[in-house]
């Protein structure tokens, strides 16, 4: 390596390095100090130790149903939305026509701001005014998609799904770019069919877009928040530990120890997934 | 006084929003024209318009079209009468309000628009706001409850008054008139009333909580009413326990009137459920008086209210709902002569008259300030606020905010879903309370 | 599960057969049931306020105005508001994949000792929850002064750098994730080339590996355009002044206190999107040319 190779490096790895530390580390690092005292943001920080963490789990109603909400956001993004966003890349893949359109549709959901996303809500899932119960012909019994704390949170995932399906979409469209067409040639030329081409060819070496969209996955699953705040502020049935840390510390409310208490709780439940993660790279590279 | 002649506006409502956003045209041609020089500057302008006295800065949760336009003309004739000039920082209100704490923290306006009540006094007692008592003094045409509710627990000013929108029992009156109903007076009068319109194959009292807010409105009256004022402020100062009879009793009082309450208010914005009574399918709706907004301006005439029952004779109906609005100074206000010349506008009638007269959804708090344009609705409130005893400041103002986002909004959406739970939603909202009030 | 064999290159040209016209239909079902909501949006947004709430929002129309978007353009003063957005995205999404794709060529083209924490420390970065460091954050950038020649708040809180800076972290972490995974499907036999011939670790990584990447770089600067330009937590825990807000939050101004007109937000809803939706369109381009540089490897 040259010393002019050696100052790119440096200097474009410092950068990038730079603002990572200080203003995603550092800060973490803050926040987990934060969580062990008690501040609104004003007045000097107390520290009180865990009494945060025990107000947490033993009086907080909202953390054991919000915790439980997201590990079901999970399980439905990663079983249902995530295979049938692949199914549609794969078979948008394919030379057909039409295929712009196709894509522009399924994407359009990802681009949408929170403002038309709650609104669409309204729309279609309203009890009272909603196109959803007037379709199904329920105008006599409307069903209370968003009221009731029983269905509110599946029919959040379904919206969520709505817009996680063209993010994984269009991931996977650009890892299936990279797939070698050869080797598919050759596999259909060996008389495979297209289901076998796809197990056997395309999705092994789709490998590094997998684990692209497993972790997607778990963050939006982990961090799903947006469209629920929108539609309810994320309450009655639609508790997620996102909206809690935000109601909180960066709402009005400014129990900012103990939202960050919060934050820490599900700062951990990440690491879980990162340090399962980070086990994989290493083995990676020992190969 | 629920019998109030209301059609005899003198002036054509226009609480509606279309007919006034006639008025906005002209006050956005100005703002419109950006050119990408002036919007450089704007990230890299100079150090900003504290150089000289003339300019005061004012923050503004005033931000929707009508709202916005409406503040502009009140500081327009600030600008006109004193000569001096006023930068106004206009964030929507949600963010505003989300916001505030880091905002007067960071890089405060001069001026800046706030509610009254709990919220007012948290930020005095935390050094944020700039003690206006000096300039109070020389304030007339506030009652002595505007001045309490101006007032931080150190018995100083820090808040101007401007204008308020109390809450009642509304209805239509044609509705009533069809079917020949009589404005109750007393709970049970209540209770029979609603079951006569039950039978009549009307929602008898329609209600929408998917924000969580307009419950609390109900929880408020019937606290009030029940336990007194005095109780519920204490109460919402996490003085009283919440397991006790008298709040369990404001519960259950309330579950007397939730068969006649629309079902599943949990799924149903406000805007949805005062539809239903634009619609003529519901008979009563508790919300205040921004409930105009949703009618049509032409049938807004036919909207009427009543004060909130009377549940414990002891108490009668001597408090009233009713949120105020207003202003305060920044402690880190770099004008602070200039700010306080602004707050003195601002608390004299002349700048609520501007106001009002393009956002009439609201009631004025100055006493001299011009009634004679007001629509019945205003003038009924007029008579309502002034014999009111106490004016408290709804529950979001007058408990910490905290409280009441995290803990009671959940409780109260909780006990509509299921109100037989009542128990344990106070033994968790007790247990919750400690802990956040310990914090203090 | 849908189609046999059709697809392989030569063969592509044939008559539609049965497989095709299912496919084609199953395709079009899907689409049609993502566009439908957002067609009863538009639909809304056409109608006055109160004919839908007096009839549902599933109802055949009595009045279709564009009316709305006239207003939510001129109440919200969006032209001013799209600029502002701008300026945060463009040099966001610009710095955000420039930065990103440097790491991760560094991590996987350069053998570099550290290789593994830098990957570890960026990725899980972008794990964190963002709402653990708004507090700190804010706390920060109120402590580091700015020129006036640079914000007009004199600190990092309250400026645009502060908002560029943030998400230019925050996203960089994910970008350099999918970014050193594509990056590792580039054999390694070309920049081996590239070096043998001299060029040093810039020209690598300039001429040799950026220009491979463009369709991943499409698809990251497609996704990193609309979350910075969707994003409102940022700009509202680090900025007040509201004339410096982006344009997501000045649809917020559309919103009262209490009455919120659904319909014309919902106009302005769908003008906001529009932006969104050219840069899609745009980089689409960039993922079809993936196509030919998928061939020409092997």
């Amino acid at each position: 390596m040259t010393s002019r190779d050696v100052i790119t490096l440096s200097v474009l790895l410092g950068v990038a390095v730079f603002l990572d530390v200080a203003l995603i580390w550092g800060p973490t690092l803050a926040s987990v100090l934060l969580s062990f005292t008690s501040w609104d943001g004003l007045s000097p920080i107390k520290p009180i130790g865990t009494r945060n963490y025990h107000a947490i789990f033993e009086t907080y109603p909202l953390f054991w149903p919000a915790a439980r909400h997201n590990l079901l956001w999970l399980a439905f993004l990663g079983l249902v939305a995530t295979p049938l966003g692949l199914l549609l890349a794969v078979l948008l893949d394919k030379q057909i026509r039409f295929t712009r359109f196709y894509q522009s549709a399924l994407f359009l959901p990802v681009v949408l701001s929170l403002a038309i996303v709650g609104f669409i809500s309204q729309l279609v899932f309203s009890r009272d005014y909603g196109a959803l119960n007037s379709v199904l012909g329920r105008g006599a019994h409307p069903v209370d998609w968003l009221g009731d704390p029983h269905l509110n949170i599946w029919v959040m995932m379904v919206a969520a799904s709505w817009r996680h399906v063209g993010y994984v979409m269009i991931l996977y469209l650009a890892g299936l770019k990279a797939v070698d067409q050869s080797l598919k040639e050759s596999a259909a030329i060996d008389g495979a069919n297209e289901v076998q081409t796809f197990f056997r060819v395309t999705f092994p070496t789709l490998r590094p877009v997998n684990i692209i969209v497993l972790v997607i996955t778990v963050i939006e699953a982990l961090r799903a928040f947006d469209i629920v705040y929108v539609v309810n502020s994320g309450r009655n049935g639609l508790e997620l530990l996102s909206v809690l840390v935000f109601d909180n510390i960066v709402g009005e409310a400014s129990r900012i120890g103990f939202g960050s208490a919060l934050a820490v709780i599900l700062f951990v439940i990440c690491l879980g997934f990162i340090v399962v993660y980070l086990s994989r790279i290493l083995r990676q590279e020992d190969q | 006084m629920a019998q109030y002649p209301a059609g005899q506006s003198p002036a054509p409502s226009t609480v509606g929003h279309p007919s006034r956003r006639a008025v906005l045209r002209g006050s956005t041609l100005a703002a419109g024209a950006v050119t990408l020089p002036g919007l450089l500057a704007a990230c890299g302008g100079g150090a900003g318009g504290d150089a000289g006295d003339k300019t005061v800065s004012f923050g503004s949760n005033h931000s929707d079209p009508v709202d916005k336009a409406a503040m502009e003309a009140s500081l327009k004739a600030y600008e006109a009468k004193s000569g001096k000039t006023v930068k106004i920082n206009t964030v929507s209100h949600n963010d505003f309000q989300t916001n505030i704490s880091r905002y007067l923290q960071g890089n405060p306006d001069d001026v800046f628009s706030w509610f009254a009540g709990n919220r007012m006094q948290f930020f005095a007692k935390k050094g944020l706001a700039a003690d206006i008592s000096d300039i109070w003094q020389g304030f007339d045409g506030f009652t002595p409850a505007l001045k309490a509710a101006s007032t931080g627990e150190d018995n100083k000013q820090y808040f101007v008054p401007f204008y308020y929108y109390p809450w009642a029992v509304f209805y239509r009156k044609s509705v009533w008139q069809q079917r020949g109903y009589q404005a109750p007076k007393t709970w049970d009068e209540y209770r029979a009333l609603a079951a006569r319109m039950k039978s009549d194959g009307l929602i008898p009292i329609s209600l929408g909580d998917k924000d969580g807010w307009p419950a609390m409105g109900t929880f408020d009256y019937i606290d009030m009413r029940l336990n007194g004022y005095d109780f519920h402020i204490s109460l919402m100062a996490g003085k009283e326990d919440w397991t006790g009879p008298k709040v369990k009793g404001v519960f259950d009082t309330w579950k007397s009137i939730l068969a006649y309450t629309q079902e599943a208010p949990n799924g149903r914005t406000w805007q949805e459920a005062a539809n239903t009574l634009v619609n003529k399918q519901a008979g009563m709706h508790t919300l205040g008086m921004f409930v105009g907004q949703q009618f049509k301006p032409e049938e807004l005439d036919d909207l009427d209210y009543f004060p909130y029952p009377v549940i414990d004779p002891a108490n009668g109906q001597d408090a009233v709902e009713a949120p105020i609005d207003g202003f305060m100074v920044s402690k880190k206000a770099k004008n602070l002569a200039g700010a306080k010349d602004l707050m003195k506008f601002l608390a004299g009638p002349q700048a609520e008259d501007a106001f009002l007269k393009v956002f009439p959804s609201n009631v004025a708090c100055h006493a001299k300030a011009d009634t004679a344009s007001y629509n019945a609705l205003q003038k009924k409130a007029v008579e309502l606020v002034s014999g009111a005893k106490h004016i408290s400041q709804f529950m979001d103002r007058d408990t910490r905010p905290d409280f009441a986002q995290t803990v009671m909004i959940p409780a109260i959406q909780q006990f509509l879903g299921n109100p037989n739970d009542v128990d344990n939603i106070l033994r968790s909202i007790e247990a919750q309370k400690k802990t956040i009030f310990a914090a203090e | 599960m849908t189609a046999v064999a059709t697809s392989v290159e030569g063969f592509r040209r044939q008559a539609p057969r049965p497989a095709r016209l299912l496919l084609h239909a199953f395709l079009a079902l899907v689409s049609l049931g993502w566009l439908a909501p957002l067609a009863l949006a538009v639909y809304a947004s056409l109608r006055p306020y109160h004919e839908t709430a007096e009839d549902g929002y599933f109802s055949l129309p009595r009045t279709l105005t564009l009316h709305y978007y006239a207003s939510a353009w001129r109440d919200a003063e969006l032209t001013k508001y799209f600029l502002n957005s701008l300026l945060i995205a463009v040099p966001g999404v610009v710095l955000t994949l420039f930065l990103a794709s440097f790491v991760a060529f560094a991590i996987t083209r350069v053998r570099l000792r550290f290789g593994v924490p830098l990957l570890v420390l960026f990725t899980a970065g972008n794990l964190l929850p963002p709402q653990i460091i708004v507090v700190p954050l804010y706390e920060l950038f109120k402590r580091v002064p700015l020129p006036a020649s640079m914000s007009d708040s004199l600190t990092l809180y309250d400026s645009y750098w502060g908002v560029i800076a943030i998400h230019v972290a925050f996203q960089t972490g994910f970008c350099v994730f999918v970014l050193a995974n594509y990056m590792r499907t580039v054999p390694y036999e070309i920049t081996e080339a590239a070096r043998v011939d001299g060029a040093g670790v810039w020209l690598q990584y300039w001429r040799v590996i950026l220009p491979l990447c463009r369709p991943a770089l499409a698809a990251l600067g497609t996704l990193e355009f609309t979350w910075m330009y969707n994003d409102f937590l940022w700009a509202l825990v680090l900025m007040s002044t509201g004339d410096k807000m982006p344009v997501t939050s000045a649809l917020n101004n559309l919103r009262g206190q209490f009455f919120t007109d659904y319909n014309l937000l919902a106009a302005g809803a769908v003008i906001v999107a529009l932006p969104t939706m050219v840069v899609f369109f745009a980089l689409q381009r960039q993922f079809i040319a993936g196509l030919t540089l998928g061939s020409s490897k092997g």
